[in-house]
């Protein structure tokens, strides 16, 4: 009987996945949307608000991998100014902007080997306090490099990266290289042993690493990954802005952590998926733009964004806390 | 979870059931400021609907709940997917919003800037609060007068990004090379980011760091006031002066303290007006943004579009107005 009982209820749980709840969100949304204005459905329309800032997006995947992990990285805010100002620079002084954007790349992917490198082998310092140091080194350096400049005067091609679309049709660029950033980190996380032991970590890191998880290894190259997608943000959102300044993407930390737990991502870590992480981005994007369709004012949406962030999050514990008593109390009969 | 989905799908319903209001004919003009909740940009944007109810035009009022570009491209992004006619923004970034704007007038949607210019590739014209160099000008000499013609003084800007403030502090600089300000001090020049704790706690610093500090510029709204209750806070009524750009509603406790003797600031509701109306006859073709047309806009006279040092056009509003103790209190009420 008791077996039964616990078979039918893995099967429930194989149904009712998180991923359900944002995709009956967003259409529940898309629907109050279309309702609200006469805007909304429009394809062109709705391509395009998915892709503003999707770099945030490229942010989001190996940030759930860090949370997964059980840590943190507040530093990533402040890669993408570094990143984007000494791309800026050196493009300036004479290399070539496909040079200028490997320099971004690399010092998104230096910034996080660093923080990695601090968080794994220096025992007892955890990554809220070395990231929380990070986020302020990485952007004081790019305010020492460049004080209240602006660099711009890219080649017209660079623009195509945040600007562009697809060929003949209206799928812009940037939704296709994070389509293909989503996969590859999906399968990395889903369908590989490291994926696996990336989870492991996470439940019980102690446990994982007696079964020989080499856990400051793992660790270091998920920090890493962090800073090096850090990097490629920072390359699309130059290219959004046309110009890079110290002081971009102020912020971008907390709204990158908040999107990850509302897909699913448990910030005590073990838990979550890069599927849900997607579609919370979907969900946030359609959600603003929404409400910038019926010019909802600017801190009302943050209000409005709160509130949903709490909500979803809170709501199938208070479901799943209901259902567990009543089990309980059927069993007990 | 059945009823969590059945909940979920009821609430969607019920909210679907309200409807959108539809708007009139005539042009749909948005106006887009540097952050909401700014009394200065509440204030433009009166004048801005003003405008557009005298003309028949629908307004919209947006702004991101923080002073940032990122913010304001993704506004203007949703104004596009809106088909709006035209949008007057005051820009958090000189150069940033380039990009977004050229794909706005890509679909004919007419651009003005007004009080922070957006560089020209990026707007049809400039709507300028009054000649920079004389608003440089005029602080300095207001706290030459009040410390004398001597002692050090610093300047409490806003943002280091913001393209008016700098320009001011040019201005601001190259007047002070006069022979006559030879006593005076530029000591240094802090940001606040129109932040009131930010504001308030450089103030404080300044204090500290410049014993002798005589006189401080905040060309900035939320800095002067911040500044001022710092000067108030720190008991230093009458030692450290200060002028600079202030609303009066905001600073008419800090003249009657002694806080701040006299300020300046153009009419933002003239401002706002101004801008908005100009998008307007650009939506008519009236004018398209070119140095030398000439246009009447309603109740604020007759204007030329101009030339801009930037390279781009603009239009100029008119000479910046001094508060002091003799007027404050009756536009203390007005904005």
């Amino acid at each position: 009987m008791k077996r039964q009982n616990s078979l039918s209820d893995r099967r429930a749980n194989i149904t009712f996945k998180w991923e359900w709840l944002l995709v009956i969100l967003i259409i529940g949304i898309s629907i109050v949307n279309g309702r609200l204005s006469s805007h909304f459905w429009s394809y062109t329309g709705i391509m395009d608000a998915l892709s503003v800032f999707l770099e945030k997006g490229f942010m989001v995947l190996p940030m759930a991998l860090v949370l997964i992990i059980g840590d943190i990285d507040i530093s990533v805010a402040s890669i993408v100014a570094l990143s984007s100002v000494l791309m800026a620079m050196s493009y300036k002084a004479g290399l070539s902007m496909v040079v200028a954007i490997l320099v971004a790349l690399a010092t998104g992917a230096g910034c996080g080997y660093f923080n990695g490198l601090l968080i794994s082998r220096i025992p007892g310092l955890s990554a809220i306090i070395v990231t929380l140091a990070g986020s302020s080194i990485y952007r004081g350096i790019a305010y020492i490099l460049l004080g209240d400049q602006a660099i711009g005067g890219f080649p017209s091609w660079y623009s195509y990266l945040a600007w562009g679309y697809i060929g003949g049709t209206h799928i812009p660029f940037i939704i296709v290289m994070f389509v293909g950033c989503a996969i590859v980190y999906g399968l990395l996380l889903h369908r590989t042993a490291w994926g696996r032991k990336v989870y492991a970590m996470g439940i019980n890191p102690v446990a994982a690493r007696f079964s020989g998880v080499p856990v400051a290894k793992i660790k270091q190259i998920i920090f890493t990954l962090n800073g090096l997608m850090a990097g490629v943000a920072a390359v699309f959102l130059t290219s959004k802005l046309g110009s890079s300044r110290p002081n971009i993407a102020t912020g971008y930390e907390l709204e990158v952590i908040a999107i990850a737990v509302l897909g699913g991502v448990s910030p005590s870590g073990g838990k979550g998926g890069i599927l849900g992480v997607c579609l919370s981005l979907i969900l946030m994007r359609l959600l603003r733009y929404g409400m910038g369709l019926i010019n909802v004012p600017g801190q009302v949406m943050m209000v409005i964004i709160g509130i949903v962030l709490v909500g979803v999050v809170m709501l199938p514990n208070i479901f799943g806390a209901r259902r567990g008593r009543k089990r309980r109390l059927k069993e007990a009969q | 979870m059945k009823k969590l989905v059945t909940i979920l799908l009821m609430v969607f319903f019920a909210v679907a059931l309200f409807s959108v209001t539809a708007f009139a004919e005539g042009h749909t003009i948005a106006m887009i400021v540097k952050n909401v909740g700014n009394p200065f940009m509440d204030a433009a944007g009166r004048g801005a609907e003003e405008a557009c109810k005298e003309l028949g035009n629908n307004f919209i009022f947006q702004g991101p709940a923080t002073p940032t570009v990122e913010g304001q491209i993704e506004i203007i992004e949703n104004l596009i997917a809106q088909k709006v006619s035209a949008i007057c923004i005051t820009a958090n970034d000189f150069d940033a919003l380039v990009p977004v704007l050229q794909k706005a007038k890509g679909n004919n949607i007419k651009v003005v800037s007004f009080d922070s210019a957006v560089a020209p590739g990026g707007r049809d014209v400039h709507v300028n609060q009054a000649n920079a160099e004389l608003i440089g000008k005029l602080q300095v000499q207001a706290i030459a007068e009040m410390i004398g013609y001597e002692g050090e003084i610093a300047i409490l800007s806003a943002g280091a990004t913001m393209t008016n403030q700098n320009t001011w502090i040019e201005y601001m600089k190259e007047e002070l090379k006069d022979p006559k300000y030879a006593k005076m001090q530029l000591v240094t020049i802090v940001y606040g980011d129109d932040l009131r704790d930010k504001s308030y706690n450089e103030a404080m610093g300044l204090f500290k760091s410049y014993p002798n500090l005589k006189g401080i510029i905040s060309p900035t709204t939320v800095g002067i006031s911040a500044t001022a209750k710092a000067i108030t806070d720190a008991g230093l009524i009458g030692q450290v002066k200060l002028t600079g750009l202030g609303l009066p509603s905001e600073m008419a406790e800090w003249v009657h303290n002694g806080a701040c003797e006299a300020f300046f600031l153009w009419n933002p509701v003239d401002l706002g007006y101004l801008a908005s109306y100009v998008a307007s006859l650009l939506c008519d073709g009236i004018i398209t943004g070119k140095a030398g047309e000439e246009f009447s806009a309603g109740r604020m006279g007759d204007y030329t579009i101009v030339e801009a040092v930037d390279g781009g056009t603009e239009v100029l509003l008119g000479p910046p107005f001094r508060f002091d103790i003799t007027n404050i209190d009756e536009w203390k009420d007005i904005y």
